[in-house]
């Protein structure tokens, strides 16, 4: 029954992505006077993706065509070990939240390297930003959440969540460190403004777009998938550990209905506020980041160290 | 019979040494063949100038590879049976026998030394070819391999001070001669004397270290040195020393200088087993030191090694960054692994002496766990840096390229490398940083309000290592396999043809992805060292079953490779049958889009140095960068310019720091102690007259 649960929220999770990601593009949208295509046009081009033909450079080698299906996997794995709906899940046991964030090193390492298998500048300039910045903002993430695992003293991620719920509202100063280091890292990591832009392809700002600029067809779909697979994970990241109120903690099909719909709420509004920075904030210059990295690390070990003052019990 | 296989295993790498001197012996042996008039017609063939030499080097590397085989059965037994035993050769001083004793932990080294060795021999025929000529005979090549590893071997076996410094210089004069073996070019002797003036420094201070020990107690023997209860002050003075001589075999920052300089120029095999070998006993002895001998540990201990490790991490991984010298890279690289397992030892020297020795044991394991795991990644990238010299006569990362359509078996191989020394789930890598950070996050339990507060920022620092590793092995594997080749040298290099170098790195690449998979076989074995050295070893560590890793309880944390890797099959399959199954979309291959001017160069790619280019300037103090671009000008008023010049160069702190200081002290002392060498005779007979008054006077 638990893996049963597990697997259709992994499954659950793949399929509401691309509406989260059409959710966003409506709201900014609508913020910017401009008129909103459907809400279900990732899934529209998606499938079109999937129909057409790939064309790939006679440079690339088996690693550019493999690369797609090993990041899909590996993101999907990713989704497997958060909490979705309900916690108590068997796949958070299996894969803790440091092995969800090798996932992320998993599909990021070979998205450098595909970036850098045609031999283009494109790809090459793009794996060197990636790689620059998510070596800054994973160590940050990882603080991040370590004040969350040393509050719940477990790295699971459900037995965290849970253990979260059961306190109650309890406002912890470590947690808002740790809450807005998260924020920062997730905009970072999934490629928003203002690090980076996912709707240009202005060669003197892009980053994850530099690196995926050769692909096409069935590949492009799995990495576009994976990408706004990805930003819903850091959603529902941020909507779960620090307001995990509406999650299931038993399986009857009723507290399953109501986690679902709390998460979409929570998603929703996660989604308005992205919408509203993406609005009104610019994007930075690329030697910009670190500084806004550093500052994600700083907050996110400030959190660690808060907890460990303030509020460890000995 | 444990301990015949460990001899065996000694005589076995000493003998195969010994063999190798037959190489230049082919005339006497003919002369004496023809004398004796056997007229065996295959033996007679053997003694051909080619077969000769092969043969020779097979059955060299047949030996150590025997050697490494039962160095591999030693270990194992030992570990199973869990036994310590102890024996007395009568070789040596004649009122100090040697004193040999073979327990876990020296049986886990045992382990990993086997393993590298056996690869190694595996790989040795094939790469070793090429040294045939005179200028690299190979019967110094192989006389010295093998004394290397019998003196590896010998030092995880000696149970006495003596004994063992004997063993460790015969490791580190070997290793001098491997080093060295290349000596036709200055660098090259440069590296070498610089690594023999650091390891003779080091031994110095490891003698030392025996000696605060032994001036407190009866002998020489490693028993009759536990028994000695030192104050706290001599136990650090002691432990400072041994730091320091272990320390620098180790390559910890800053004495870490000999191993980007020797790594280089010995021929890959050999750098192979000196980084991923020699290392770990270096470390072994510093376990040894600290953990046995000296008893109680203290945690001032743990946080020298823990601030010396974080140090030695991000500074070693930083500085493999810039690395264009890919040998170089590996060696700075290896930095950055002996960081990381000097700071989770650290955590467990901290735990330890705050009175929790199971967490020591989890942080005793993760070192150890990575020692191991690094003995292996680090052995396969070295034995690929060596595949791809010998195929493309280039370790310059800047001029390779493409070489994943050239090499396909070399690369998968070294990706696996590259993987898991990125510390990527489902490699070896991973498992050891797993457990490393489950050791930080323990920190709860201690008391100390530093401590508390230091442990998390060395794990900040931990992550951003692990980070770094992945962006410059992505760096590696990108400039050398992917993209178009940058030189000729890498248009004409053709797949390894030799199975044997296959092989051996084949076996490595299949045990860092086993041992990701199954950590468990491993972990098991080092419990029994932590139980038998710590006293302690992990709570319910099959608490789920063999398939999970659970180090400190199911519920705090538990890892179960083998389900993540199905779960990484099923949506793989899916996602690839689901996209396959419609005909009218096979891949069409096309001309790469060069935004329409025509012909992209290989020199519109990403050079190693345009990659690394965002890390250079985010973290600048760290190298002293020299960049400059020179401008050929032409014309009369200079307005032409003909040919631009981009120069990079990227050095060591540690080298103004601490090592010129150093040399300029030594000169100027050498330059004032030269007045008194006169060369006149009449004042050295004065210089003996005036100390033979002043003997005079003391004694009356």
């Amino acid at each position: 029954m638990n893996w049963l649960i597990a697997i259709l929220q992994t499954i659950l999770f793949v399929a509401l992505s691309p509406l989260l990601a059409g959710w966003v593009k409506c709201c900014k949208c609508w913020l910017q006077n401009r008129k909103a295509p459907s809400i279900f046009q990732p899934y529209r081009d998606l499938l079109k993706l999937t129909y057409k033909q790939p064309v790939v450079s006679e440079q690339a080698s088996w690693l550019f065509i493999k690369a797609p299906y090993v990041i899909f996997s590996a993101t999907v794995l990713a989704a497997t070990v958060v909490p979705l709906i309900a916690v108590d899940l068997p796949t958070s046991a299996s894969a803790d939240v440091i092995v969800m964030v090798g996932f992320f090193a998993f599909a990021r390492f070979f998205l450098a390297l595909a970036g850098l298998d045609i031999g283009t500048a494109f790809g090459g300039m793009g794996s060197s930003r990636e790689m620059t910045i998510s070596s800054l903002a994973e160590p940050a993430m990882l603080m991040a959440i370590f004040t969350l695992t040393m509050t719940a003293s477990t790295t699971n991620l459900s037995l965290a969540i849970a253990h979260v719920l059961n306190e109650g509202l309890i406002l912890r100063p470590s947690f808002v460190f740790a809450l807005s280091a998260l924020i920062l890292v997730a905009v970072a990591e999934t490629g928003r403004i203002p690090v980076d832009n996912p709707s240009t392809h202005l060669e003197l700002t892009m980053i994850h777009e530099a690196m995926i600029l050769e692909y096409s067809g069935r590949h492009l779909a799995l990495i576009e998938w994976a990408s706004q697979l990805k930003l819903m994970l850091y959603g529902v990241l941020i909507a779960n550990i620090f307001f995990p109120w509406g999650i299931a903690q038993s399986f009857n099909p009723q507290d399953l209905a109501y986690g679902l719909m709390a998460i979409m709420a929570k998603l929703a509004v996660l989604a308005i506020v992205l919408a509203i920075s993406e609005t009104l904030v610019a994007k930075m210059r690329l030697f910009r980041v670190q500084e806004y990295l550093s500052f994600a690390y700083l907050l996110g070990l400030l959190g660690m160290l808060s907890h460990i003052i303030l509020e460890a019990s000995r | 019979m444990i301990l015949i296989l460990a001899y065996s295993a000694v005589i076995l790498s000493f003998a195969s040494g010994l063999l190798a001197l037959v190489m230049n012996q082919r005339l006497f042996l003919l002369d004496w063949f023809e004398k004796s008039s056997a007229d065996n017609e295959r033996l007679a063939s053997c003694l051909g100038e080619k077969q000769f030499s092969s043969l020779v080097q097979k059955a060299v590397f047949m030996l150590l590879g025997l050697s490494g085989v039962f160095a591999v059965l030693a270990g194992l037994s030992v570990l199973i049976s869990q036994g310590v035993v102890t024996d007395q050769l009568s070789l040596g001083l004649p009122w100090l026998p040697w004193h040999v004793r073979f327990d876990c932990l020296s049986g886990f080294f045992f382990l990993i030394v086997g393993i590298a060795v056996s690869a190694v021999s595996l790989y040795g025929p094939g790469y070793v070819k090429s040294y045939t000529d005179s200028q690299h005979p190979f019967a110094v090549l192989g006389l010295f391999t093998g004394l290397f590893v019998s003196g590896m071997l010998l030092v995880l076996l000696a149970d006495d001070a003596f004994f063992f410094m004997i063993a460790w210089e015969l490791m580190s004069v070997a290793s001098y001669f491997l080093v060295a073996f290349q000596h036709e070019h200055a660098a090259n002797r440069r590296a070498a004397f610089i690594y023999l003036l650091m390891a003779e420094v080091g031994a110095l201070a490891i003698i030392l270290g025996f000696g605060v020990l032994a001036s407190f107690s009866e002998g020489f023997t490693f028993d009759a040195l536990r028994q000695v209860q030192l104050s706290a002050n001599w136990a650090s003075i002691a432990f400072v020393l041994a730091l320091l001589g272990f320390g620098m075999k180790a390559g910890i920052v800053p004495v870490h200088v000999w191993l980007p300089e020797a790594h280089p120029v010995a021929p890959s095999h050999i750098s192979a087993l000196m980084s991923g070998v020699m290392l770990k006993v270096a470390l072994y002895g510093l376990i040894r030191f600290c953990f046995d001998l000296l008893g109680e540990v203290h945690w001032q201990w743990g946080v020298v090694l823990l601030i010396l490790g974080t140090i030695s991490a991000l500074g070693g991984i930083l500085y493999a960054m810039m690395q264009p010298n890919l040998k170089r890279l590996l060696a700075y690289s290896s930095v950055e692994n002996i960081g990381i397992i000097f700071m989770v030892l650290g955590l467990a020297m901290i735990f330890m002496a705050n009175g929790h020795p199971q967490l020591a044991a989890l942080g005793f394991l993760a070192a150890l766990l990575h020692a191991f795991n690094h003995a292996l990644f680090k052995n396969l990238l070295f034995l690929g840096a060596g595949m791809i010299h010998h195929q493309t006569h280039q370790l310059n990362i800047d001029l390779m390229g493409g070489l994943i359509r050239k090499m396909p078996k070399t690369s998968v191989l070294f990706l696996i490398g590259c993987m898991s020394i990125s510390s990527l789930p489902l490699f070896n890598g991973f498992v050891s940083e797993w457990l490393a950070f489950q050791t930080a996050l323990q920190v709860d339990v201690l008391d100390n309000g530093v401590l508390r507060s230091l442990i998390p920022v060395a794990a900040a620092s931990l992550a951003l290592t692990a980070a770094l590793a992945a962006a410059c092995f992505v760096k590696v594997f990108g400039m050398i396999f992917l993209g178009q080749s940058r030189s000729h040298h890498c248009d004409n290099a053709r797949e390894i043809q030799d199975k044997g170098m296959l092989a051996g790195s084949g076996l490595l690449a299949g045990l860092c992805f086993l041992f990701g998979i199954f950590p468990g076989l491993i972990i098991n074995l080092i419990n029994k060292v932590s139980g038998q050295l710590l006293g302690a070893s992990l709570p319910n560590d099959a608490a789920l079953g063999w398939l999970w890793l659970a180090p400190v309880s199911a519920n705090q944390a538990s890892y179960a490779p083998p389900l993540v890797l199905t779960g990484a099959l099923i949506a793989g399959c899916i996602s690839f049958w689901y996209l396959r199954r419609n005909p009218a979309t096979v891949i069409r291959h096309a001309e790469t889009w060069d935004c329409g001017f025509g012909g992209l160069t290989p020199k519109m790619q990403y050079s190693c140095s345009a990659f690394t280019m965002p890390f250079r300037r985010i973290f600048n103090k760290v190298w002293i960068i020299d960049e400059r671009i020179d401008k050929d000008l032409r014309g009369a008023m200079n307005q032409d310019v003909a040919a631009v010049h981009y120069h990079l160069e990227v050095n060591d702190h540690s080298w103004p720091l601490l090592y010129e200081p150093i040399e300029r002290g030594v000169n100027t002392t050498a330059t004032i102690v030269g007045r008194i060498q006169t060369g006149n005779i009449r004042t050295y007979l004065g210089y003996s007259f005036a100390t033979l008054i002043l003997m005079l006077w003391v004694i009356s």
